[in-house]
């Protein structure tokens, strides 16, 4: 964008930098290389400037200035990272650590729970200078078997609040009282289900210290092997997110939001975030089966009978009542080769168009 | 979708019509929140007091069934009011002119009698579309679903075609897909009508085409729709092959469906699940389910994405595709050789003139939403931007029609069908994740209080509903989120079949069923028999 003919420009650590009107100076950081701390920040959301982490220096203010809040202005000097910006940072760390129970969780709490973590071995924060008393009230009288609400880790960040009012629209949490005595809650301080709360789990994902906790996830973190991710699409509606599944050997142990996902963008829903297990349900046919000529009754059966079975019993109403007299009916929920297959399963097979897909009902 | 998901928190004025879209399409519904927040108006045309309808402006409480006046209605005071984008029917459209002089005789008065909303409410709703810059239409199957589903589809691109709202950011005419891949599904060509890609069965060129690559004649003629073909088992059609559709529960008329099935000298199930359907087949194959299987799907907005395996299946279930090509071997078939699920795309890529820009590699990373006609195509996120694929976008000079089935003296209550939150469809799958059950274990009748008093129901208290295909008896709720007259439930719960009493006739053209208007009759029942159904022939109680 232009400004007068000219570039916008600011000067970041040194060095002549152009940004884009709006853009807030942890934006231009960023977008230069920079790594700049930060607890309450998730890009996805308006900025809020309570973590106090990605602090830098200008030029002209008389302190340090929250970067994530600063909106770019042209000529202005930055210093992303002085001795003294990096010792407040340390001390603000220490302080947010200290408040807390745990300061290391298990990765399976969601997407962000390892950020305060990684942010105190940065700094090499896990000093226990300001031992102390610690805030928060942990909820494990929530009975809700997707949720974890372990307060005593809660930093009040306020990220689940936020998401779940400018992502999801819900309005299901917010905060009582002030200062060290915050409380995240829900309306009358009850359980998320007698509240506003869709159990989309998007409070889990972007909590930056396992204060809130994927439940399902965290059932399987004691499941060995290391944690794989493999991106692909939620079997559910048809909006199409993406989600990250996560796998360890042969089992699936938890979903991710794609922050990243075209449709979805990060966003997801209670079923795409939680009802996957039915992948590995005792349910799942795991052999054909044939009904018995003699007891009437479906039995396990090989492939290869199977396959002949069908095959032999498709042939013989064909060879009855001709090749019209046969119908396939493809799936909205099977992938587009399972539907291209039934189609030409019919069409080069049979010559007929006696095909259609479950879109009707 | 004619527009991109991404273009839902941009509209001046949304404009949601059968569709509960924050239960059956949450993070979608995430987007028109945004727009809210930024200041977007919403009318909502549902029965019942939905989601969606607590945020928005306008909430219209249609009758079930009654759409087509409530949008000749608008239509009228769109045009009344010289809300037309002049421009756009002069330069894009057809009929134009017929088409206001057809919808001055449909005032918000005439159509208050038929659709129940009040005038007032018809008038605001109007005017905030028909004033819009960018106005948006999203619907769901609470609008294709009656005897009237294409008239109730192509009023609403009447009133966006009037008001010049397609083609650009924020705007369109824009369907919901319910299922991962029923796009999908429609676009490879399981269809009786289209062959992949949606070209027609009954053009000699296509015919000629696909002669050519599946080295065989295929029939000139339309095939029969699902539904007919159901309407014919036993008589005409002897075999069926279901791939991942539980038939039985999901499709109207459960008792004729039923007999329909077990009528066939064979039926072939492709299931993950011994589903109910599965349960009368001749066999049964087991496929591969979400997360063992790679392919591909195509979401509601047309966006073409890769589905990959995480992990291996159970036992030795197979992808669908290996099934379908291996039973097709062993029917004596030539070229049913495919190796992977690569090679079926791009055979399917290669068919297609939308997805001839497509391969398996290209659509790695979920970029493209169709139609990508050549390889150096960017896609096509919104349609219709500088014409209409056909030409000239036409008017259709719609009238109002009942539902095949109204309420009587005997019937005097509108049961309509749907979707909640927590549970998909028939809970195959969500009945069989952990948890999910805590959120809604059991289907409950959304009665509005009035009606509960009136019928004489208690809050908690169990009812019989029924009408002449059968009966249901369901736990009650007391709820304004019904409209007086009008019920609600799911077909999420195998103890509550609903779709036994379904089934009130198809629109003409689609032979969609008519789900969502149905008359039953309510009445109080004591403590569950065995919270078991009933039907008139088959009695098949035990479920």
């Amino acid at each position: 964008m232009r400004h007068n003919g000219a570039a916008l420009t600011l000067t970041l650590d040194g060095e002549k930098v152009a940004f884009t009107r709006g853009e807030t100076l942890y934006e231009v950081a960023e977008r230069h290389g920079r790594d700049i701390p930060t607890l309450c920040y998730d890009p996805r959301l308006e900025p809020f400037g309570g973590c106090r982490l990605c602090v830098v220096e200008l030029e002209g203010a008389r302190n340090p200035v929250a970067s994530c809040t600063m909106r770019a202005e042209p000529g202005m000097v930055v210093r992303t990272r002085t001795a003294s910006i990096e010792v407040q940072r340390r001390i603000l760390m220490e302080m947010v650590a200290s408040e807390n129970r745990d300061t290391d969780v298990d990765p399976m709490h969601g997407y962000a729970s390892q950020e305060m973590a990684e942010l105190l071995d940065r700094y090499d924060a896990r000093t226990g200078r300001f031992a102390g008393a610690t805030s928060g009230r942990s909820r494990p009288d929530d009975d809700n078997p997707f949720i974890m609400r372990d307060y005593e880790n809660c930093i009040s960040c306020y990220r689940c609040v936020r998401v779940c009012a400018e992502q999801e629209g819900d309005y299901a949490i917010s905060v009582m009282n002030r200062g060290f005595h915050t409380q995240i809650t829900t309306e009358f301080g009850g359980h998320l289900k007698d509240s506003a709360c869709t159990f989309c789990g998007q409070c889990i994902q972007t909590c930056p210290t396992g204060a809130l906790g994927d439940l399902k996830a965290l059932a399987n973190k004691d499941v060995p092997g290391e944690t794989e991710t493999t991106r692909t699409v939620c079997p559910y509606c048809g909006v199409g997110c993406s989600v990250d599944v996560m796998t360890r050997g042969e089992k699936i142990v938890g979903v991710l939001p794609a922050m990243d996902g075209p449709a979805n963008e990060g966003a997801l829903c209670v079923k795409g975030q939680f009802a996957f297990d039915f992948v590995h349900h005792p349910d799942r046919l795991s052999t054909p089966f044939v009904r018995d000529d003699e007891s009437g009754e479906l039995r396990p059966a090989s492939w290869d009978e199977a396959l002949d079975f069908a095959a032999g019993k498709l042939r013989k109403v064909v060879k009855d009542h001709g090749r019209r007299a046969v119908y396939g009916i493809a799936s909205g929920r099977a992938p587009h080769e399972a539907a291209y297959m039934m189609q030409r399963f019919i069409r080069a097979g049979l010559g007929t168009n006696h095909i259609d897909n479950c879109s009707r009902a | 979708m004619s527009n991109p998901l991404a273009d839902m928190d941009k509209p001046d004025v949304i404009f949601c019509i059968g569709t509960n879209m924050t239960e059956c399409h949450p993070v979608a519904a995430t987007r028109l929140k945004r727009a809210l927040a930024r200041g977007a108006k919403m009318i909502v045309a549902d029965p019942r007091r939905i989601g969606l309808a607590e945020i928005a402006d306008v909430h219209l409480p249609l009758r079930v069934g009654s759409d087509v006046s409530l949008l000749l209605a608008m239509a009228h005071v769109i045009a009344r009011e010289g809300l037309m984008d002049q421009a756009f029917i002069g330069e894009r459209t057809a009929h134009g002119e017929d088409f206001m002089e057809h919808v001055a005789q449909y005032t918000p008065e005439w159509a208050a009698e038929i659709c129940e909303c009040d005038p007032a409410d018809i008038e605001k709703a109007a005017l905030l579309y028909g004033g819009a810059d960018r106005g948006a239409i999203y619907y769901t199957v609470g609008v294709t679903e009656h005897i009237c589903g294409v008239d109730n589809v192509q009023s609403l691109c009447n009133l966006a075609l009037m008001t010049g709202n397609l083609g650009r950011e924020g705007t369109g005419v824009n369907p919901m897909r319910g299922q991962n891949n029923i796009q999908g599904a429609g676009d490879a060509g399981a269809l009786p009508n289209n062959y992949p890609g949606f070209q027609t069965v009954t053009d000699p060129a296509h015919q000629e085409k696909f002669h050519k690559a599946y080295g065989r004649k295929v029939d000139l003629e339309t095939g029969m729709t699902k539904v007919t073909a159901l309407d014919l088992c036993g008589d005409g059609i002897h075999a069926m092959i279901i791939d991942g559709e539980n038939t039985l529960v999901t499709d109207p008329d459960r008792h004729h469906c039923e007999h329909a099935l077990k009528s066939l000298d064979c039926l072939v199930v492709i299931d993950i699940f011994m589903t109910e359907t599965a349960k009368v087949a001749d066999v049964v194959f087991p496929a591969t389910a979400w997360a063992e299987t790679d392919g591909v799907c195509t979401n509601t907005e047309r966006r073409v994405q890769r589905l990959r395996a995480a992990v291996p299946p159970p036992g030795e279930a197979k992808p669908d595709w290996w099934i379908l090509s291996q039973l097709a071997r062993r029917m004596g078939w030539q070229g049913f050789d495919f190796g992977s699920a690569k090679e079926v795309f791009n055979e399917l890529c290669a068919l297609s003139p939308l997805y001839n820009g497509l391969d398996w590699d290209r659509i790695d990373r979920g970029e493209y939403q169709w139609p990508v006609p050549t390889h150096d195509h960017p896609g096509t996120p919104r349609l219709h931007e500088e014409r209409f694929e056909n030409g000239r976008g036409i008017f259709k000079m719609l009238e109002y029609r009942d539902p095949e089935e109204t309420i009587s003296d005997e019937y005097p209550m509108w049961l309509t069908t749907g979707r909640r939150l927590p549970q998909y469809h028939t809970r195959t799958q969500t009945g069989r994740s952990d948890g999910i059950d805590y959120l809604l274990s059991e289907e409950t009748l959304e009665v509005h209080p009035e009606d509960i008093v009136r019928l004489g129901l208690k809050d908690g208290g169990y009812a019989e509903l029924s009408n002449p295909r059968g009966c249901v008896y369901v736990k009650v709720r007391a709820t304004s989120k019904s409209p007086k007259g009008t019920v609600f439930a799911s077909f999420a719960f195998e103890d509550v079949p609903v779709n036994v009493l379904t089934g009130g006739g198809y629109d003409p053209v689609t032979q969609t069923a008519a789900l969502k208007a149905c008359p039953v009759a309510l009445k109080p029942v004591g403590p569950p028999p065995a919270l078991t159904q009933t039907g008139p022939e088959t009695g098949f109680a035990a479920l």
